[in-house]
C-alpha cells in the first residue's frame, strides 16, 4: 500500500465521516463546520488527482465564500439546537431506507459494468489540471459559457437583493 | 487508483446527501445537503476526466483530452455560487414571514 492509497482512504473516510456528522448534528453551526471539513477532504482528493486549479477554487468558493454565507445566515437567524424542528422517527427511517436502497442499486450497477473493469484514474500525473491548460481551454473553446456565467451572476445578485429587500 | 473506488466513494457521499434531504426539516441543512451532492458529482467528473486523460496519454503525449470535464466542474461551482445566494435569500425571506426554517411551512405556497 503506497502513499497515494493511504491518502486516498484517509481522505475518503474523513469525508464520509464528516458528511454523516453534517446530518446528525443538532446545531446548524456544527453542521456548517463539518461541511467545511468535507470540502477540505474533497480538495485533498483534487490535489491527489493533480487538479490543482479546482482544488484551490473549491477551497476559495465553497469553503471560503459559500460557507461564510451559510454561517452569516445562521447567525442572523440566531438558530441553535433548541430551534431545530422535530420530525417523527418513521419519516427518518423511511428516508434512510430509501437512500440506502438508492446506494445499493447504484453499487450493484457499477459492480456489473464490464466497461469499467481495469480502468484507472491517473494520479498525480498529467498536466490538464494546471491553470495554464485550463485557462487556454476556458478562453478559446468555452468563452461563450464563461461570458454567459457573468450574466448569470448579475441576475443572481439582482434576484437576491430583490428577494431579500424589506417591503 | 481504480475508477471504481472513486465511483463508490462519490455514490456514498451522494446518498448521504439524499438521506439528508429526505430526513432533515431544517431548510438550511437541506440546502447544505444539496451542496454535498453537487460536490460528490464534481469529484466524480474530475476522476473521469483523469481516467480519459490517462487513456489518451498513451496514444499522444501532448493530448489535452479531459480538459472539458474539469471545466464542467468549474461551471458547476459558478452556478452553485449563484444558486446559494438566491436560495439563502429565499430562506431569509421565509424566516422573516414565518419565524421558522421548517420546510413544511413552504406548503403554504399553494394558497
Amino acid at each position: 500500500m503506497n502513499t497515494i492509497q493511504v491518502l486516498f482512504f484517509f481522505l475518503s473516510v474523513l469525508a464520509i465521516f464528516s458528511a454523516v456528522m453534517v446530518l446528525v448534528s443538532k446545531n446548524p453551526v456544527h453542521s456548517v463546520l463539518w461541511l467545511i471539513t468535507v470540502f477540505f477532504a474533497i480538495s485533498g482528493h483534487y490535489i491527489l488527482l493533480n487538479a490543482q486549479f479546482l482544488a484551490i477554487v473549491n477551497l476559495i468558493v465553497y469553503a471560503g465564500a459559500i460557507m461564510v454565507l451559510f454561517l452569516f445566515v445562521i447567525m442572523l437567524m440566531n438558530l441553535n439546537a433548541d430551534s431545530e424542528p422535530r420530525k417523527n422517527l418513521w419519516m427518518k427511517l423511511a428516508g434512510v431506507i430509501s437512500g440506502g436502497c438508492f446506494l445499493m442499486v447504484l453499487i450493484s450497477l457499477v459492480r456489473q459494468t464490464i466497461e469499467l473493469t481495469g480502468k484507472t484514474a491517473l494520479m498525480k500525473e498529467g498536466n490538464i489540471g494546471l491553470i495554464k491548460n485550463l485557462g487556454k481551454a476556458l478562453f478559446t473553446d468555452f468563452v461563450i459559457p464563461f461570458e454567459i456565467s457573468s450574466v448569470l451572476f448579475l441576475s443572481a445578485m439582482v434576484g437576491a437583493v430583490v428577494i431579500g429587500k424589506k417591503d | 487508483m481504480p475508477i471504481q473506488y472513486y465511483i463508490y466513494f462519490c455514490l456514498a457521499l451522494f446518498s448521504i446527501g439524499i438521506i439528508g434531504v429526505l430526513t432533515r426539516k431544517n431548510a438550511i441543512i437541506v440546502f447544505m445537503c444539496v451542496e454535498l451532492m453537487l460536490n460528490a458529482v464534481n469529484l466524480l467528473l474530475v476522476a473521469f476526466s483523469k481516467m480519459h486523460h490517462g487513456a489518451a496519454l498513451a496514444a499522444n503525449p501532448a493530448t489535452t483530452a479531459g480538459v472539458d470535464g474539469q471545466l464542467f466542474v468549474f461551471f458547476i461551482m459558478v452556478v452553485a455560487a449563484a444558486e446559494v445566494s438566491v436560495g439563502l435569500a429565499i430562506i431569509v425571506m421565509m424566516y422573516r414571514n414565518t419565524h421558522s426554517v421548517d420546510i413544511n411551512f413552504l406548503n403554504r405556497l399553494k394558497n
